[in-house]
């Protein structure tokens, strides 16, 4: 099962160089196991923009977006035998943030790919 | 404790048997690779990674999955490492050497408690050759390296192979004992060597691929995830093996032939020839992947490769939106090439539709008219179903009814026959 991982985050600082390198090392791990398909971290909210449809007209935002609580960071792709697993695997990558970037607070959301509809 | 127990104390199941198995099943690779990197034995690696999954059952369902499971196994797996070290000095040295050794072998065992330290990728090397000896039947090096690489359960092995559970656990067991008493050095094979170990790995995935990719819907479900593991198998050896290009030609291969998973079947379950799939049902990632997987094969020099070529030959199909719009000369040509690496009448049979396709049927059937002798097709119902469909094309339906009679005799089963009949009496309509 295909599974996306999205992390996300009011804290907008960059990881510690700490959880950089442990982050980078699980990343190895994983596609040396044949289970991380892709990952990618993703730029700062200000350097980012929206395009809003609201009351039926579309609207172009610049980053930063004042009203955002919690920012996305970064993605993974994994193929996993099933949730269990995928929630295993996450609870090991935020263990490292507990541990390598203490006070730092987020969430790793896990969703599944939806399959191909007839 | 009840099972009323366990729900009154784990609500959630985060406990559960499931979740358990899973956390032991994320730290299976790092588990065993840094086993087998201090043992420097792969099947007693296998056997600690196990005993350390029946630890974790007997002790997390109480006391719950730690915070740092990994290193919980790995503290557990490590502990029996020693004592079985010391159980083996103990029974063939003498008595001062024994204190020495395990001296030394306390010194030696590597801080386990750094979490994700080294590099996994030599090991898994070292082991997918392993588990892949061409000393092993190919059941058992396709039970083994399901089980060291992709931490399949004997459990689920047998249920993906229609096997008892008894039989795969015995033909692990075996096939380790097979490795431990070889006196096989754990080293990554070189030079000469390496290919044919190579092409043994291949010949293992490709079996556990086909697998699952022949099993019918509706069969238990871990059936066919074995192509989902297969997969896994190849990315593994794409990762740890990078300039290998057979590694991604087989790869590309298996991408490409499981992104048509979902149009593959009906909604009754029935099977649907690939030139009449819905190719809307047809994964996009997965033939992208395989298309860059095969690309990967062709930069790296491997073109001409036995499974790079058979994945060009699907990606034709693959780049296709529609079947009128498959390039079938190209499909043709690289049959050519492929007749001329790995030779054999299917393939011929295989190249006669592509050039039917491409050139006309006359063309097409002279190629097949040629196979007629070929002893290996003998009993193929295709050959005389291809033939059929030539000389319906051509006109000569007689003819055409009496090889599709000749298909639907030798056809084994009855879907086959049933469709081959239909095209005789097709063919006897059109006689008259």
């Amino acid at each position: 099962m295909r599974f996306m991982f999205i992390v996300k985050s009011a804290h907008s600082g960059p990881p510690t160089p700490e959880l950089l390198e442990a982050m980078g090392k699980l990343a190895d791990r994983e596609i040396k196991a044949g289970r991380m398909i892709d990952s990618g971290g993703l730029m700062p909210l200000a350097t980012g923009a929206q395009v809003r449809l609201t009351d039926g007209k579309l609207s172009v935002i610049d980053g930063p977006f004042v009203e955002a609580k919690e920012v996305i960071g970064g993605y993974a792709i994994f193929e996993l035998p099933g949730k269990d697993e995928a929630l295993a695997s996450v609870k090991e990558f935020m263990q490292l943030h507990k541990d390598l970037m203490p006070g730092w607070e987020g969430t790793c959301e896990i969703r599944a790919f939806a399959p191909p509809t007839h | 404790m009840t099972a009323a127990d366990m729900t009154a104390a784990d609500p959630h199941g985060e406990n559960s048997h499931r979740a358990i198995v899973a956390a032991w099943r994320i730290e299976q690779p790092r588990l065993i690779t840094s086993l087998a990197r201090m043992l420097r034995d792969a099947p007693l690696a296998e056997d600690l990674t196990q005993e350390a999954l029946l630890a974790a059952l007997e002790s997390w369902p109480s006391a719950g999955i730690p915070e740092r499971p990994g290193a919980w196994l790995m503290a557990t797996a490590r502990n029996r490492a020693l004592d079985h070290l010391r159980h083996a000095r103990m029974r063939t040295r003498k008595h001062d050497a024994i204190a020495a050794d395990m001296v030394r072998e306390e010194q030696a065992v590597p801080d386990f408690d750094t979490a994700l330290d080294d590099d996994i990728g030599d090991e898994m090397l070292r082991l997918i050759f392993t588990a892949c000896h061409p000393l092993l039947s190919r059941e058992a090096r396709a039970a083994l390296a399901l089980r060291m690489i992709c931490g399949l359960t004997t459990e689920e092995i047998a249920r993906a192979f229609l096997q008892p559970a008894a039989t795969i656990g015995q033909r692990i067991v075996r096939a380790k004992r097979t490795l431990s008493e070889s006196g096989l050095v754990y080293e990554t094979p070189r030079g000469e060597e390496l290919s044919q170990r190579l092409a043994s790995v291949f010949e293992v995935i490709y079996l556990i691929f086909n697998e699952g990719y022949t099993a019918a819907r509706g069969e238990d479900w871990l059936r066919p995830q074995l192509c989902n593991e297969a997969l896994r198998l190849g990315r593994v050896l794409t990762a740890i093996a990078p300039h290998e290009p057979e590694a991604f030609g087989l790869l590309a291969l298996m991408e490409l032939n499981a992104s048509r998973t979902a149009a593959r079947t009906d909604a009754e379950g029935e099977p649907v020839l690939l030139l009449e799939q819905n190719r809307a049902l047809w994964d996009q990632v997965q033939i992208r992947r395989g298309l860059v997987a095969l690309a990967r094969a062709q930069e790296l020099g491997g073109g001409r490769g036995n499974y790079a070529l058979q994945a060009a030959i699907i990606a034709c199909h693959a780049r296709a939106a529609t079947a009128d719009e498959t390039d079938w000369s190209h499909i043709a040509a690289l049959y050519r090439e492929l007749a001329a690496v790995a030779p054999s009448p299917i393939v011929e049979l295989n190249r006669a539709v592509a050039v039917g396709m491409a050139e006309g049927p006359p063309a097409a059937l002279a190629i097949v008219d040629r196979l007629t002798d070929e002893s290996l097709l003998k009993a193929y119902h295709l050959l005389p179903g291809v033939r059929g469909d030539l000389l319906h094309k051509l006109g000569r339906f007689d003819e055409a009814r009496t090889a599709f009679e000749a298909a639907a005799a030798l056809a084994s089963n009855a879907r086959e026959r049933e469709l081959m009949r239909r095209r005789a009496a097709e063919a006897a309509a059109r006689s008259c």
